[in-house]
């Protein structure tokens, strides 16, 4: 019983696929797991806008969206409907080739990305020997898609936003690379699945995901980071800044286009902690042994959730950097500590077993830490700002 | 240490994301048209005329002197002049306002017509919601939906009116004492000249 509704989604396809003739099953499947895909992450996407705006209210002691519906949960359906219908504009002067492909690429990259995550035991779509390099490199062209926007629009906001976008997404795309090498070093494979065996075992109970290494703790946070800023949320949200650039690469976007914007910007945040799930908090792994008869995908899909709360749990407390502090931080303070971790990771799988290693390592990157972030704070390049008046 | 601040910041937030579940002061969105708080005693909207008693045309306090008409610095109230004249609150003969309106569009509820007024007439209503589907005719109040009696005036600034009611009240006492006093005066002289009259 408990393994069948472990792999219910999976019997199901297989089931599904059973009335085909053989030679059709192979491509029914995947086709079936992909419509599955790209019906469920819009639906959360969806269930997500509403629960952001409610838990941001919430955080800012107000009751948020509660008129359409019970508890304003009608409200994305309310906003499709306004998306929808309002009128698509494009500028005169705007590549208009250009300024429709935008948005399709950037949600196609990003759809590309969900293929390779595990999301649940036996449940990813394709698994590719390297599939950390696949998302790595399919996560990068959404900043083409990105470019794509700005540029097309021919709109000086636009233009900027996406420059800014562009020079954002570059830098913290390093120290989110670096920070899942750790995890290929420990592992040694870039299957992602392999990645989540690796971490599903157990002892005492308690299970051995990376993050509760100290390299992986510190890795752990140098991609929570890095995924931030790529996911080019608050606050890293310099690219849509709306004080300073309307809606930044977006702006020329109107009705459903730039619903599919929202919707790519979602969704790339929803594979980005379903990628760090699975990197460091063990992906579909329960959390404690004795919790193992609990379907697998409901463990990914809760951990997914919990990354998102924080995500927004962010977006309601920081306010937003500047640019010169968000690329002093990303390069010099995440990237020597990414590139620091690098070692670390490769000390801890050469010491062998026992608590040395766990001193030794945990004390390097604690040192480092403090020290790096006092020295940048002390040389005003990070930390608290300070204001200077006109006299 | 670096991240110091951005824990307390997170704390902070969660405090009031958990906090608005279950302590009221976390959460203090009023729900308008369905829940609403009472009216602050000091709330100020548009100004409207204070009448004595029950009839609003006998008993408004207004004489018409125009004071607010002039000092209303953008010019929202406009006021003709009776040509006879009525008792006023303490009883003496005066103007009264034959038309009193204020463009409501106009107003911006600087209450210098409250402070100017010698009479106690005008004061500031507390009534906010004045939407209306005619923007012109609709938002010109005149001398009858301006009128509110004086109870109204107690209700909605009972300390303030409190100190009014009694200054008007001293203000009716030694007119009426004065009156008296001259009436007094006359009939004493009336029947000083009787008297005269009588032993001439």
């Amino acid at each position: 019983m408990i393994g069948f509704f472990d792999q219910i989604f999976v019997l199901l396809q297989h089931w599904i696929v059973s009335f085909l003739p053989a030679a059709w099953q192979s491509a029914a499947g995947v086709l079936l797991a992909v419509v599955a895909i790209i019906c469920l992450f819009p639906a959360l996407f969806a269930l997500t806008t509403v629960f952001e705006r409610k838990g941001i209210a919430r955080i800012q002691n107000r009751l948020g969206p509660n008129r359409v519906g019970p508890y304003g949960l009608l409200q994305p359906i309310a906003d499709g409907i306004k998306s929808l219908t309002k009128e698509d504009i494009v500028p005169m002067s705007a590549d208009a080739a250009v300024h429709f492909l935008a948005p399709v690429v950037m949600v196609v990259a990003v759809f590309m990305g969900f293929a390779v995550l595990p999301m649940g035991r036996n449940m990813v779509l394709v698994d590719m020997d390297a599939g950390l390099l696949f998302y790595f490199a399919i996560g990068a062209s959404a900043e083409l898609a990105v470019f794509m926007a700005g540029w097309s629009s021919r709109n000086k906001y636009s233009l900027l936003g996406a420059m800014r976008a562009v020079a954002q997404m570059i830098s913290y795309e390093v120290p989110l690379l670096l920070s899942g090498v750790t995890v290929v070093m420990i592992t040694g494979s870039l299957s992602l699945t392999k990645i989540v065996a690796a971490q599903n075992h157990y002892s005492y109970g308690l299970p051995h995901w990376y993050i509760f290494t100290p390299w992986g703790c510190a890795g752990f946070l140098m991609y929570a980071i890095a995924a931030t800023a790529e996911s080019n949320r608050s606050p890293f949200d310099l690219p849509e800044g709306e004080s300073e650039l309307v809606a930044g690469y977006h702006t020329e976007y109107s009705g459903f286009k730039f619903a599919l914007f929202f919707l790519g910007e979602y969704l790339a945040m929803f594979s980005i902690s379903g990628l760090g799930t699975t990197l460091f908090l063990g992906g579909w792994s329960a959390p404690f042994s004795f919790l193992n008869w609990v379907p697998s995908w409901i463990w990914f899909f809760s951990k997914l959730m919990l990354s998102i709360f924080v995500f927004i749990w962010l977006r309601g407390t920081l306010p937003r950097l500047r640019q010169d502090q968000l690329m002093n931080f990303a390069w010099k303070f995440v990237l020597p500590m990414c590139l620091l971790n690098l070692f670390v990771a490769a000390a801890w799988r050469f010491m062998g077993d026992g608590w040395l290693r766990w001193v030794v390592c945990s004390a390097v990157l604690i040192a480092a830490y403090v020290t790096l972030g006092w020295s940048e704070m002390h040389r005003g390049k990070i930390g608290p700002r300070s204001y200077r008046y006109a006299e | 240490m670096l991240g110091e601040g951005i824990i307390k910041g997170l704390a902070e937030t969660a405090r009031n994301f958990f906090g608005s579940y279950f302590f009221a002061e976390r959460l203090t969105t009023v729900e308008y048209p369905e829940e609403r708080i009472a009216p602050f005693e000091a709330a100020r909207v548009f100004p409207f005329l204070v009448f004595d008693g029950t009839d609003a045309l006998a008993g408004l306090r207004c004489t018409s002197c125009q004071i607010c008409e002039k000092e209303c610095p953008p010019k929202c109230i406009y006021i003709e002049k009776s040509k006879d004249k009525k008792p006023d609150y303490v009883g003496r003969m005066q103007f009264y306002p034959a038309r009193f309106e204020i463009d409501i569009a106009v107003c911006m509820s600087c209450q210098i017509c409250v402070e100017v007024c010698p009479f106690e007439s005008i004061k500031m209503n507390t009534e906010f919601e004045l939407a209306t589907t005619d923007r012109f005719g609709g938002l010109l109040l005149d001398r009858d939906q301006l009128a509110k009696p004086n109870s109204y005036y107690q209700k909605i600034h009972p300390a303030e009116a409190a100190t009014v009611d009694a200054r008007l009240g001293e203000e009716k006492a030694k007119f009426a004492a004065k009156v008296k006093a001259t009436s007094d005066a006359a009939a004493a002289k009336s029947a000083a000249k009787a008297l005269e009259g009588a032993n001439g």
